[in-house]
Protein backbone atom coordinates (compact mmCIF):
# COMPACT_ATOMS: atom_id res chain seq x y z
CA UNK A 1 0.00 0.00 0.00
CA UNK A 2 0.96 3.24 -0.74
CA UNK A 3 1.50 5.72 1.73
CA UNK A 4 -0.53 8.31 3.26
CA UNK A 5 -2.97 8.38 -0.13
CA UNK A 6 -5.77 10.40 -0.79
CA UNK A 7 -9.28 8.66 0.20
CA UNK A 8 -10.26 8.10 -3.14
CA UNK A 9 -7.45 6.01 -4.08
CA UNK A 10 -7.17 4.23 -0.73
CA UNK A 11 -10.53 2.04 -1.20
CA UNK A 12 -10.36 0.79 -4.81
CA UNK A 13 -6.70 -0.02 -4.52
CA UNK A 14 -7.07 -2.95 -2.14
CA UNK A 15 -10.11 -4.30 -3.18
CA UNK A 16 -8.14 -4.58 -6.69
CA UNK A 17 -5.61 -6.17 -5.53
CA UNK A 18 -7.72 -8.69 -3.64
CA UNK A 19 -9.98 -8.99 -6.47
CA UNK A 20 -6.74 -10.23 -8.52
CA UNK A 21 -5.25 -11.99 -5.48
CA UNK A 22 -8.60 -13.63 -4.85
CA UNK A 23 -8.91 -14.79 -8.71
CA UNK A 24 -5.03 -16.40 -8.49
CA UNK A 25 -6.72 -18.43 -5.95
CA UNK A 26 -9.67 -19.85 -7.21
CA UNK A 27 -8.75 -20.34 -10.78
CA UNK A 28 -6.76 -23.47 -10.52
CA UNK A 29 -9.94 -24.82 -9.05
CA UNK A 30 -12.07 -23.06 -12.17
CA UNK A 31 -10.09 -24.97 -14.51
CA UNK A 32 -10.07 -27.91 -12.84
CA UNK A 33 -14.49 -27.99 -12.84
CA UNK A 34 -14.25 -26.81 -16.64
CA UNK A 35 -12.28 -29.32 -17.90
CA UNK A 36 -13.83 -32.13 -15.80
CA UNK A 37 -16.47 -31.86 -18.39
CA UNK A 38 -14.36 -32.44 -21.17
CA UNK A 39 -13.26 -35.07 -23.38
CA UNK A 40 -9.61 -35.94 -23.41
CA UNK A 41 -8.73 -34.62 -26.95
CA UNK A 42 -10.76 -31.00 -25.94
CA UNK A 43 -8.71 -30.29 -22.42
CA UNK A 44 -5.29 -31.13 -24.30
CA UNK A 45 -6.14 -28.79 -27.53
CA UNK A 46 -7.97 -26.68 -25.61
CA UNK A 47 -7.38 -26.20 -21.73
CA UNK A 48 -9.05 -22.94 -21.09
CA UNK A 49 -12.49 -23.49 -23.59
CA UNK A 50 -15.51 -23.92 -21.60
CA UNK A 51 -16.86 -27.36 -22.44
CA UNK A 52 -19.59 -27.71 -25.62
CA UNK A 53 -21.89 -29.89 -23.80
CA UNK A 54 -21.50 -30.70 -20.33
CA UNK A 55 -20.92 -34.42 -20.75
CA UNK A 56 -21.23 -36.46 -16.92
CA UNK A 57 -19.62 -39.36 -18.72
CA UNK A 58 -15.97 -38.06 -17.06
CA UNK A 59 -18.03 -38.44 -13.33
CA UNK A 60 -19.97 -41.64 -14.67
CA UNK A 61 -16.21 -43.48 -15.31
CA UNK A 62 -14.61 -41.80 -12.24
CA UNK A 63 -16.45 -42.80 -9.92
CA UNK A 64 -16.96 -46.39 -10.77
CA UNK A 65 -13.25 -46.55 -10.93
CA UNK A 66 -12.49 -45.20 -8.09
CA UNK A 67 -14.58 -47.11 -6.08
CA UNK A 68 -15.54 -43.74 -4.39
CA UNK A 69 -18.68 -45.01 -2.49
CA UNK A 70 -16.20 -47.26 -0.74
CA UNK A 71 -13.27 -44.79 -0.13
CA UNK A 72 -15.99 -42.29 0.91
CA UNK A 73 -17.27 -44.05 3.42
CA UNK A 74 -14.34 -45.45 4.53
CA UNK A 75 -13.12 -41.57 4.64
CA UNK A 76 -16.08 -40.76 6.68
CA UNK A 77 -15.79 -43.50 9.43
CA UNK A 78 -11.93 -42.97 10.07
CA UNK A 79 -12.68 -39.17 10.24
CA UNK A 80 -15.65 -39.33 12.58
CA UNK A 81 -14.34 -42.17 14.69
CA UNK A 82 -10.72 -40.46 15.01
CA UNK A 83 -12.29 -37.60 16.34
CA UNK A 84 -14.92 -37.99 18.26
CA UNK A 85 -12.68 -40.52 20.66
CA UNK A 86 -9.95 -37.56 19.92
CA UNK A 87 -12.07 -35.45 21.91
CA UNK A 88 -13.67 -37.51 24.33
CA UNK A 89 -9.88 -38.86 25.60
CA UNK A 90 -8.56 -35.69 25.33
CA UNK A 91 -10.45 -33.57 26.98
CA UNK A 92 -11.21 -36.18 29.79
CA UNK A 93 -6.96 -36.74 30.45
CA UNK A 94 -6.64 -32.36 30.30
CA UNK A 95 -9.52 -32.20 32.47
CA UNK A 96 -7.68 -34.78 34.83
CA UNK A 97 -4.62 -32.73 34.67
CA UNK A 98 -5.74 -29.82 35.40
CA UNK A 99 -7.42 -30.60 38.74
CA UNK A 100 -4.66 -33.14 39.84
CA UNK A 101 -1.62 -31.26 39.39
CA UNK A 102 1.21 -33.70 40.68
CA UNK A 103 4.30 -34.06 39.64
CA UNK A 104 3.77 -37.13 37.57
CA UNK A 105 1.01 -35.28 35.65
CA UNK A 106 2.92 -32.12 35.01
CA UNK A 107 6.22 -34.86 33.59
CA UNK A 108 2.94 -36.33 31.56
CA UNK A 109 1.90 -33.09 29.97
CA UNK A 110 4.99 -31.56 29.71
CA UNK A 111 5.90 -34.82 27.90
CA UNK A 112 3.19 -34.59 25.22
CA UNK A 113 3.60 -30.88 24.39
CA UNK A 114 7.48 -31.66 24.09
CA UNK A 115 6.38 -35.08 21.85
CA UNK A 116 4.88 -32.17 18.98
CA UNK A 117 8.14 -31.48 17.78
CA UNK A 118 8.65 -34.74 16.28
CA UNK A 119 8.01 -35.14 12.84
CA UNK A 120 5.67 -37.82 11.33
CA UNK A 121 8.83 -39.22 8.85
CA UNK A 122 10.94 -40.40 12.05
CA UNK A 123 8.15 -42.34 13.35
CA UNK A 124 6.94 -44.11 9.98
CA UNK A 125 9.68 -46.61 9.69
CA UNK A 126 9.46 -48.13 13.39
CA UNK A 127 5.23 -47.61 13.40
CA UNK A 128 5.16 -49.83 10.14
CA UNK A 129 7.72 -52.09 11.57
CA UNK A 130 6.20 -52.62 15.19
CA UNK A 131 2.05 -52.67 14.24
CA UNK A 132 3.55 -54.98 10.54
CA UNK A 133 5.02 -57.18 13.72
CA UNK A 134 2.28 -57.57 15.69
CA UNK A 135 -0.49 -57.79 12.65
CA UNK A 136 -1.92 -54.83 13.13
CA UNK A 137 -1.41 -53.24 9.51
CA UNK A 138 -4.08 -52.68 7.39
CA UNK A 139 -7.23 -52.76 9.11
CA UNK A 140 -9.42 -49.00 9.85
CA UNK A 141 -9.53 -49.87 13.02
CA UNK A 142 -5.70 -49.79 13.99
CA UNK A 143 -5.92 -46.38 11.54
CA UNK A 144 -7.97 -44.77 13.76
CA UNK A 145 -6.12 -45.82 17.13
CA UNK A 146 -2.82 -44.58 15.30
CA UNK A 147 -4.80 -41.00 15.28
CA UNK A 148 -5.92 -40.77 18.46
CA UNK A 149 -2.09 -41.42 19.52
CA UNK A 150 -1.09 -38.79 16.87
CA UNK A 151 -3.50 -36.27 17.90
CA UNK A 152 -3.49 -36.57 21.41
CA UNK A 153 -0.87 -34.03 22.31
CA UNK A 154 -2.32 -30.71 20.46
CA UNK A 155 -5.72 -32.00 22.05
CA UNK A 156 -5.19 -32.17 25.54
CA UNK A 157 -2.76 -28.74 25.14
CA UNK A 158 -5.49 -26.96 23.82
CA UNK A 159 -8.34 -28.62 26.15
CA UNK A 160 -6.07 -27.79 29.26
CA UNK A 161 -5.71 -24.31 28.26
CA UNK A 162 -9.70 -23.87 28.46
CA UNK A 163 -10.48 -26.24 31.50
CA UNK A 164 -7.93 -23.97 33.14
CA UNK A 165 -10.91 -21.45 32.73
CA UNK A 166 -13.97 -23.60 34.22
CA UNK A 167 -14.02 -22.72 37.94
CA UNK A 168 -13.88 -25.99 40.43
CA UNK A 169 -16.34 -24.69 42.52
CA UNK A 170 -18.68 -25.26 39.95
CA UNK A 171 -17.26 -29.00 39.79
CA UNK A 172 -17.26 -29.23 44.23
CA UNK A 173 -20.89 -28.06 44.01
CA UNK A 174 -22.25 -30.52 41.50
CA UNK A 175 -20.35 -33.28 43.45
CA UNK A 176 -21.53 -32.26 46.93
CA UNK A 177 -25.19 -32.96 45.24
CA UNK A 178 -23.55 -36.33 44.64
CA UNK A 179 -23.07 -36.29 41.03
CA UNK A 180 -19.69 -39.06 40.65
CA UNK A 181 -16.51 -37.71 39.27
CA UNK A 182 -17.76 -39.37 35.92
CA UNK A 183 -21.07 -37.65 36.12
CA UNK A 184 -19.31 -34.32 36.72
CA UNK A 185 -17.63 -34.41 33.51
CA UNK A 186 -19.88 -35.28 31.46
CA UNK A 187 -22.96 -33.54 32.93
CA UNK A 188 -20.87 -30.10 33.95
CA UNK A 189 -17.52 -29.90 32.27
CA UNK A 190 -18.02 -31.41 28.77
CA UNK A 191 -20.77 -29.11 27.56
CA UNK A 192 -18.87 -26.17 28.65
CA UNK A 193 -15.57 -27.28 26.40
CA UNK A 194 -18.12 -27.09 23.57
CA UNK A 195 -16.72 -24.30 21.81
CA UNK A 196 -13.18 -26.04 22.71
CA UNK A 197 -14.40 -29.25 21.29
CA UNK A 198 -15.61 -27.52 18.20
CA UNK A 199 -12.13 -26.23 17.35
CA UNK A 200 -10.58 -29.31 17.95
CA UNK A 201 -12.64 -31.78 15.45
CA UNK A 202 -12.43 -28.72 13.28
CA UNK A 203 -8.45 -28.61 13.00
CA UNK A 204 -8.78 -32.63 12.92
CA UNK A 205 -11.15 -33.42 10.41
CA UNK A 206 -9.48 -30.99 7.93
CA UNK A 207 -5.69 -32.90 8.93
CA UNK A 208 -7.46 -36.70 8.89
CA UNK A 209 -9.82 -36.09 6.27
CA UNK A 210 -6.57 -35.11 3.26
CA UNK A 211 -4.09 -37.28 5.19
CA UNK A 212 -2.03 -39.47 2.83
CA UNK A 213 1.18 -40.89 4.11
CA UNK A 214 -0.10 -42.69 7.30
CA UNK A 215 -3.20 -44.10 5.41
CA UNK A 216 -0.67 -45.22 2.71
CA UNK A 217 1.64 -46.82 4.80
CA UNK A 218 -1.28 -48.66 7.21
CA UNK A 219 -4.25 -49.42 4.31
CA UNK A 220 -2.51 -51.88 2.35
CA UNK A 221 -6.12 -53.78 0.77
CA UNK A 222 -7.99 -51.60 -1.90
CA UNK A 223 -11.63 -51.49 -0.31
CA UNK A 224 -9.97 -50.14 3.10
CA UNK A 225 -8.74 -46.53 0.96
CA UNK A 226 -10.04 -43.49 2.17
CA UNK A 227 -10.61 -40.88 -0.34
CA UNK A 228 -7.03 -39.47 -0.61
CA UNK A 229 -5.43 -42.71 -1.71
CA UNK A 230 -8.34 -43.79 -4.15
CA UNK A 231 -7.51 -40.46 -5.50
CA UNK A 232 -3.74 -41.20 -5.47
CA UNK A 233 -4.33 -44.64 -7.18
CA UNK A 234 -6.61 -43.09 -9.80
CA UNK A 235 -4.31 -40.61 -10.70
CA UNK A 236 -1.80 -42.99 -11.05
CA UNK A 237 -2.98 -45.93 -12.97
CA UNK A 238 -4.69 -43.80 -15.52
CA UNK A 239 -2.64 -40.87 -16.33
CA UNK A 240 -3.16 -40.75 -20.30
CA UNK A 241 -7.07 -39.59 -19.88
CA UNK A 242 -7.01 -36.45 -18.87
CA UNK A 243 -11.20 -35.91 -18.74
CA UNK A 244 -12.02 -38.98 -15.88
CA UNK A 245 -8.66 -38.01 -13.77
CA UNK A 246 -10.06 -34.45 -13.98
CA UNK A 247 -13.25 -35.50 -12.80
CA UNK A 248 -12.18 -37.95 -10.24
CA UNK A 249 -10.19 -34.50 -8.31
CA UNK A 250 -13.88 -32.88 -8.66
CA UNK A 251 -15.14 -35.30 -6.77
CA UNK A 252 -12.95 -35.56 -4.59
CA UNK A 253 -12.93 -31.94 -2.99
CA UNK A 254 -16.84 -31.88 -3.27
CA UNK A 255 -17.48 -32.91 0.03
CA UNK A 256 -15.17 -30.55 1.59
CA UNK A 257 -16.49 -27.72 -0.56
CA UNK A 258 -20.07 -28.53 -0.10
CA UNK A 259 -19.33 -28.60 4.11
CA UNK A 260 -17.21 -25.21 3.60
CA UNK A 261 -19.90 -24.17 1.64
CA UNK A 262 -21.96 -24.47 4.92
CA UNK A 263 -19.60 -24.34 7.85
CA UNK A 264 -16.88 -21.78 6.33
CA UNK A 265 -17.60 -19.11 9.77
CA UNK A 266 -17.40 -21.65 12.01
CA UNK A 267 -14.13 -23.39 10.11
CA UNK A 268 -12.18 -19.97 9.51
CA UNK A 269 -13.06 -19.31 13.31
CA UNK A 270 -11.60 -22.84 14.50
CA UNK A 271 -8.58 -22.53 12.50
CA UNK A 272 -8.18 -19.00 14.53
CA UNK A 273 -8.60 -20.63 18.30
CA UNK A 274 -6.93 -23.48 17.51
CA UNK A 275 -3.73 -21.28 16.46
CA UNK A 276 -3.55 -18.49 18.53
CA UNK A 277 -3.40 -21.13 21.71
CA UNK B 1 -9.17 -30.50 45.34
CA UNK B 2 -11.92 -32.68 44.41
CA UNK B 3 -11.04 -36.67 45.34
CA UNK B 4 -12.84 -39.86 45.62
CA UNK B 5 -13.06 -41.52 49.00
CA UNK B 6 -10.54 -44.60 48.47
CA UNK B 7 -7.12 -45.56 46.99
CA UNK B 8 -9.08 -48.02 44.32
CA UNK B 9 -11.97 -45.38 43.31
CA UNK B 10 -9.01 -42.90 42.49
CA UNK B 11 -7.02 -45.53 40.63
CA UNK B 12 -10.37 -46.35 38.59
CA UNK B 13 -11.06 -42.25 38.12
CA UNK B 14 -7.22 -41.62 37.02
CA UNK B 15 -7.77 -44.55 34.55
CA UNK B 16 -10.67 -43.76 33.09
CA UNK B 17 -9.87 -40.37 32.95
CA UNK B 18 -5.79 -40.46 31.82
CA UNK B 19 -5.69 -44.29 30.60
CA UNK B 20 -6.78 -44.30 26.65
CA UNK B 21 -5.07 -41.00 25.92
CA UNK B 22 -1.97 -42.15 27.68
CA UNK B 23 -1.43 -46.06 26.43
CA UNK B 24 -2.38 -44.63 22.57
CA UNK B 25 -0.31 -41.68 22.90
CA UNK B 26 2.77 -43.77 24.09
CA UNK B 27 2.16 -46.39 21.68
CA UNK B 28 1.98 -44.26 19.11
CA UNK B 29 4.69 -41.92 19.70
CA UNK B 30 6.98 -42.57 22.67
CA UNK B 31 7.73 -46.42 21.81
CA UNK B 32 8.05 -45.77 17.99
CA UNK B 33 9.96 -42.96 18.95
CA UNK B 34 12.81 -44.83 21.25
CA UNK B 35 12.23 -47.91 18.84
CA UNK B 36 13.07 -46.12 16.13
CA UNK B 37 16.56 -44.45 17.69
CA UNK B 38 17.46 -48.51 17.79
CA UNK B 39 16.46 -48.46 14.55
CA UNK B 40 19.14 -46.43 13.45
CA UNK B 41 22.04 -48.92 14.92
CA UNK B 42 20.56 -51.78 13.66
CA UNK B 43 20.68 -52.94 9.64
CA UNK B 44 16.72 -54.04 8.78
CA UNK B 45 15.90 -54.90 5.60
CA UNK B 46 12.05 -54.41 5.98
CA UNK B 47 11.53 -57.99 5.42
CA UNK B 48 13.71 -60.13 7.45
CA UNK B 49 12.54 -60.54 11.42
CA UNK B 50 16.17 -60.19 13.18
CA UNK B 51 17.76 -57.14 13.50
CA UNK B 52 21.21 -57.31 13.34
CA UNK B 53 23.54 -54.47 15.59
CA UNK B 54 25.74 -52.61 12.98
CA UNK B 55 26.70 -49.73 15.48
CA UNK B 56 27.49 -46.31 13.75
CA UNK B 57 27.25 -47.75 10.36
CA UNK B 58 23.81 -46.40 8.90
CA UNK B 59 25.26 -42.85 10.10
CA UNK B 60 27.90 -43.55 8.09
CA UNK B 61 26.44 -44.34 5.26
CA UNK B 62 24.23 -41.46 6.03
CA UNK B 63 27.58 -38.87 5.67
CA UNK B 64 28.07 -40.85 2.37
CA UNK B 65 24.82 -40.71 0.89
CA UNK B 66 25.26 -37.49 -1.58
CA UNK B 67 21.68 -37.84 -2.60
CA UNK B 68 20.42 -37.29 0.90
CA UNK B 69 23.24 -33.91 0.98
CA UNK B 70 21.72 -32.71 -1.91
CA UNK B 71 17.97 -33.15 -0.91
CA UNK B 72 18.80 -31.68 2.46
CA UNK B 73 20.45 -28.41 0.46
CA UNK B 74 17.47 -28.45 -1.48
CA UNK B 75 14.93 -28.38 1.25
CA UNK B 76 16.85 -25.79 2.92
CA UNK B 77 16.76 -23.60 -0.34
CA UNK B 78 12.98 -24.51 -0.69
CA UNK B 79 12.62 -23.73 3.35
CA UNK B 80 13.78 -20.37 3.04
CA UNK B 81 12.28 -19.44 -0.41
CA UNK B 82 8.73 -20.73 1.06
CA UNK B 83 9.16 -19.05 4.67
CA UNK B 84 9.40 -16.08 3.15
CA UNK B 85 6.78 -16.46 0.20
CA UNK B 86 4.02 -17.59 2.63
CA UNK B 87 4.19 -14.81 5.46
CA UNK B 88 4.48 -12.34 2.70
CA UNK B 89 1.40 -12.96 1.02
CA UNK B 90 -0.29 -13.71 4.21
CA UNK B 91 0.66 -10.76 6.08
CA UNK B 92 -0.38 -8.62 2.56
CA UNK B 93 -3.39 -10.41 2.62
CA UNK B 94 -4.61 -10.23 6.19
CA UNK B 95 -3.20 -6.46 6.32
CA UNK B 96 -5.84 -5.73 3.89
CA UNK B 97 -8.20 -7.95 4.51
CA UNK B 98 -8.45 -5.15 8.47
CA UNK B 99 -8.61 -2.21 6.26
CA UNK B 100 -12.34 -2.21 6.77
CA UNK B 101 -13.36 -3.15 3.29
CA UNK B 102 -16.74 -4.62 2.59
CA UNK B 103 -16.92 -8.10 1.70
CA UNK B 104 -14.03 -9.09 3.62
CA UNK B 105 -15.54 -12.78 4.97
CA UNK B 106 -15.64 -13.62 1.65
CA UNK B 107 -12.18 -12.61 0.44
CA UNK B 108 -11.20 -14.65 3.48
CA UNK B 109 -13.11 -17.69 2.82
CA UNK B 110 -11.61 -17.56 -0.63
CA UNK B 111 -7.90 -17.40 0.71
CA UNK B 112 -8.54 -20.42 3.19
CA UNK B 113 -9.52 -22.68 0.96
CA UNK B 114 -6.52 -24.74 -0.62
CA UNK B 115 -5.88 -25.64 3.11
CA UNK B 116 -8.96 -27.40 3.43
CA UNK B 117 -7.86 -29.70 0.51
CA UNK B 118 -5.26 -32.25 0.79
CA UNK B 119 -1.68 -32.01 -0.34
CA UNK B 120 -2.16 -34.86 -2.96
CA UNK B 121 -5.12 -33.25 -4.69
CA UNK B 122 -3.53 -30.22 -4.87
CA UNK B 123 -0.32 -31.58 -6.51
CA UNK B 124 -2.15 -33.13 -9.16
CA UNK B 125 -4.19 -30.15 -10.03
CA UNK B 126 -1.20 -27.58 -10.07
CA UNK B 127 0.63 -30.92 -12.43
CA UNK B 128 -2.28 -30.46 -15.05
CA UNK B 129 -1.75 -26.53 -15.04
CA UNK B 130 1.82 -26.82 -15.36
CA UNK B 131 2.17 -29.41 -17.75
CA UNK B 132 -0.96 -28.23 -20.09
CA UNK B 133 -2.70 -24.84 -19.12
CA UNK B 134 0.61 -23.17 -18.70
CA UNK B 135 2.27 -25.01 -21.96
CA UNK B 136 -1.04 -24.38 -24.02
CA UNK B 137 -0.51 -20.59 -23.02
CA UNK B 138 3.25 -20.37 -23.44
CA UNK B 139 2.51 -22.04 -26.88
CA UNK B 140 -0.16 -20.20 -28.13
CA UNK B 141 0.65 -16.47 -27.15
CA UNK B 142 4.56 -17.09 -27.40
CA UNK B 143 5.39 -16.55 -24.14
CA UNK B 144 8.96 -18.51 -23.77
CA UNK B 145 8.88 -18.85 -19.94
CA UNK B 146 5.93 -20.92 -20.43
CA UNK B 147 6.73 -22.94 -23.90
CA UNK B 148 8.25 -26.28 -22.37
CA UNK B 149 6.92 -27.42 -19.00
CA UNK B 150 8.31 -26.36 -15.53
CA UNK B 151 8.07 -29.49 -14.30
CA UNK B 152 10.24 -30.84 -16.83
CA UNK B 153 13.35 -28.40 -16.10
CA UNK B 154 15.43 -28.64 -12.94
CA UNK B 155 15.25 -25.28 -11.92
CA UNK B 156 11.98 -23.97 -12.72
CA UNK B 157 10.74 -26.93 -11.43
CA UNK B 158 11.63 -26.25 -7.83
CA UNK B 159 9.99 -22.78 -8.52
CA UNK B 160 6.98 -24.30 -9.08
CA UNK B 161 6.83 -26.22 -6.25
CA UNK B 162 7.49 -23.37 -4.03
CA UNK B 163 4.68 -21.25 -5.75
CA UNK B 164 2.33 -24.16 -4.90
CA UNK B 165 3.29 -24.10 -1.53
CA UNK B 166 2.99 -20.43 -0.86
CA UNK B 167 -0.14 -20.63 -2.94
CA UNK B 168 -1.51 -23.77 -0.21
CA UNK B 169 -0.24 -22.02 3.42
CA UNK B 170 -0.63 -18.38 2.47
CA UNK B 171 -4.73 -18.56 3.85
CA UNK B 172 -4.40 -20.41 6.41
CA UNK B 173 -1.24 -17.76 7.66
CA UNK B 174 -3.60 -14.90 6.44
CA UNK B 175 -6.21 -15.81 8.87
CA UNK B 176 -3.52 -16.18 11.85
CA UNK B 177 -2.23 -12.49 10.75
CA UNK B 178 -5.84 -11.38 10.77
CA UNK B 179 -6.20 -12.82 14.11
CA UNK B 180 -3.40 -10.78 15.29
CA UNK B 181 -4.47 -7.66 13.47
CA UNK B 182 -7.57 -7.56 14.71
CA UNK B 183 -6.47 -7.40 18.14
CA UNK B 184 -4.44 -3.91 17.72
CA UNK B 185 -6.40 -1.24 19.22
CA UNK B 186 -8.07 1.27 16.72
CA UNK B 187 -8.34 3.91 18.62
CA UNK B 188 -4.20 4.07 19.13
CA UNK B 189 -3.96 4.23 15.45
CA UNK B 190 -6.60 6.44 15.02
CA UNK B 191 -4.92 8.98 17.62
CA UNK B 192 -1.53 8.34 15.29
CA UNK B 193 -3.36 9.02 12.45
CA UNK B 194 -4.46 12.35 14.11
CA UNK B 195 -0.88 13.37 15.66
CA UNK B 196 -0.17 13.27 11.44
CA UNK B 197 1.25 9.46 11.49
CA UNK B 198 1.44 8.27 7.59
CA UNK B 199 0.08 4.48 7.10
CA UNK B 200 3.43 3.35 6.59
CA UNK B 201 4.96 4.74 9.43
CA UNK B 202 1.51 3.07 11.37
CA UNK B 203 2.26 -0.02 10.03
CA UNK B 204 6.11 0.32 10.67
CA UNK B 205 5.97 1.57 14.39
CA UNK B 206 2.51 0.45 16.09
CA UNK B 207 1.00 -2.43 14.13
CA UNK B 208 4.51 -4.46 13.48
CA UNK B 209 5.80 -4.39 16.72
CA UNK B 210 2.23 -5.27 17.85
CA UNK B 211 1.85 -8.53 15.95
CA UNK B 212 4.65 -9.88 16.31
CA UNK B 213 3.23 -12.81 18.16
CA UNK B 214 1.69 -13.73 15.23
CA UNK B 215 4.56 -13.67 13.51
CA UNK B 216 6.22 -15.95 15.53
CA UNK B 217 3.22 -18.75 15.10
CA UNK B 218 3.66 -18.42 11.23
CA UNK B 219 6.95 -18.55 10.41
CA UNK B 220 7.48 -21.32 12.98
CA UNK B 221 4.23 -23.05 11.00
CA UNK B 222 5.81 -22.44 7.96
CA UNK B 223 9.18 -23.65 8.56
CA UNK B 224 7.95 -26.99 10.20
CA UNK B 225 5.95 -27.28 7.35
CA UNK B 226 8.29 -26.62 4.57
CA UNK B 227 10.95 -28.90 6.29
CA UNK B 228 8.25 -31.97 6.33
CA UNK B 229 6.55 -31.15 2.66
CA UNK B 230 6.01 -34.59 1.23
CA UNK B 231 2.32 -34.45 -0.07
CA UNK B 232 2.55 -31.49 -2.31
CA UNK B 233 6.00 -33.03 -3.62
CA UNK B 234 4.80 -36.58 -4.25
CA UNK B 235 1.80 -35.64 -6.67
CA UNK B 236 3.35 -32.88 -8.22
CA UNK B 237 6.73 -33.54 -9.53
CA UNK B 238 7.65 -36.97 -7.68
CA UNK B 239 11.08 -35.55 -7.04
CA UNK B 240 11.86 -35.09 -10.57
CA UNK B 241 13.43 -34.41 -13.08
CA UNK B 242 16.62 -35.96 -11.81
CA UNK B 243 15.78 -35.92 -8.34
CA UNK B 244 15.74 -31.83 -8.42
CA UNK B 245 13.24 -31.48 -6.54
CA UNK B 246 13.31 -34.06 -3.90
CA UNK B 247 13.16 -32.78 -0.70
CA UNK B 248 14.05 -34.30 2.42
CA UNK B 249 11.02 -36.30 3.88
CA UNK B 250 10.55 -37.53 0.48
CA UNK B 251 13.94 -39.03 0.19
CA UNK B 252 13.72 -40.62 3.76
CA UNK B 253 10.17 -42.52 2.27
CA UNK B 254 12.28 -43.36 -1.09
CA UNK B 255 15.83 -44.61 0.65
CA UNK B 256 13.33 -46.55 3.71
CA UNK B 257 10.62 -47.85 1.24
CA UNK B 258 11.85 -48.18 -1.66
CA UNK B 259 15.29 -49.02 -1.33
CA UNK B 260 14.58 -51.07 1.46
CA UNK B 261 17.76 -49.39 3.52
CA UNK B 262 15.42 -49.01 6.53
CA UNK B 263 18.12 -48.53 9.07
CA UNK B 264 20.21 -45.76 7.23
CA UNK B 265 16.43 -44.17 6.41
CA UNK B 266 15.79 -44.20 9.80
CA UNK B 267 18.96 -42.58 10.54
CA UNK B 268 18.18 -39.73 8.07
CA UNK B 269 14.64 -39.27 9.49
CA UNK B 270 16.60 -38.96 12.85
CA UNK B 271 18.61 -36.75 11.35
CA UNK B 272 15.74 -34.58 10.18
CA UNK B 273 14.20 -34.52 13.56
CA UNK B 274 17.29 -33.18 14.79
CA UNK B 275 17.60 -30.53 12.47
CA UNK B 276 13.85 -29.36 12.71
CA UNK B 277 14.14 -29.27 16.73
CA UNK B 278 17.30 -27.24 16.68
CA UNK B 279 15.70 -24.63 14.12
CA UNK B 280 12.47 -24.86 16.04
CA UNK B 281 14.75 -23.49 19.69
CA UNK B 282 16.80 -21.18 17.90
CA UNK B 283 13.16 -19.73 16.40
CA UNK B 284 11.62 -19.83 19.48
CA UNK B 285 15.08 -18.17 21.18
CA UNK B 286 14.99 -15.37 18.57
CA UNK B 287 11.54 -14.70 19.01
CA UNK B 288 11.42 -14.55 22.46
CA UNK B 289 14.30 -11.73 22.32
CA UNK B 290 11.87 -9.88 19.50
CA UNK B 291 9.06 -10.11 22.01
CA UNK B 292 10.97 -8.53 24.92
CA UNK B 293 12.24 -5.47 22.73
CA UNK B 294 8.81 -5.64 20.56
Amino acid sequence: MKAAGDKASVSWAPLTLLTAGLFLFIVPFILLFVNSFKANKHITSSPLSLPTDWNLSNYTSAFAKMNYMDAFVNSVIITACSVLLLALFSSMTAHYFVRHQTRFNQYTFFLMLSSMIIPFQALMIPLVKIYGSIGMLDSKWSLIYMYIGFGSAMAVFIYHGFVKGIPAELEEAAMMDGCTRTQTFFRIVFPVLTPTTTTIAILNVIWIWNDFLLPSLVLVEPEERTLPLSTFYFFGTYTVDYGPLMAGLMLTILPVIVVYLFAQRYIIQGVMQGSIK
Amino acid sequence: MIAEKGRLNRIRTRLLFTGPTLFAFTTVMILPFVFGIYLTFTNWDGISTELTFVAFENYVSVFQDTEFWKSFYLTLKFVGATVVGINVVAFGLAYLLTSGLKGQSVFRAGFFVPNLIGGIVLGFIWQFIFSNVLVYLGKTYDIGLFRASWLSTPDKALWALIIVTVWQYAGYMMVIYVAGLMNVPKDILEAASIDGASGWTRLRRMVLPMIVPSFIVCIFLSLQRGFLVYDVNFALTKGGPFKSTEMVAMHVYEKAFRSHDYGVGQAEAFILFLLVTAVTLVQVYFSKKMEVEA
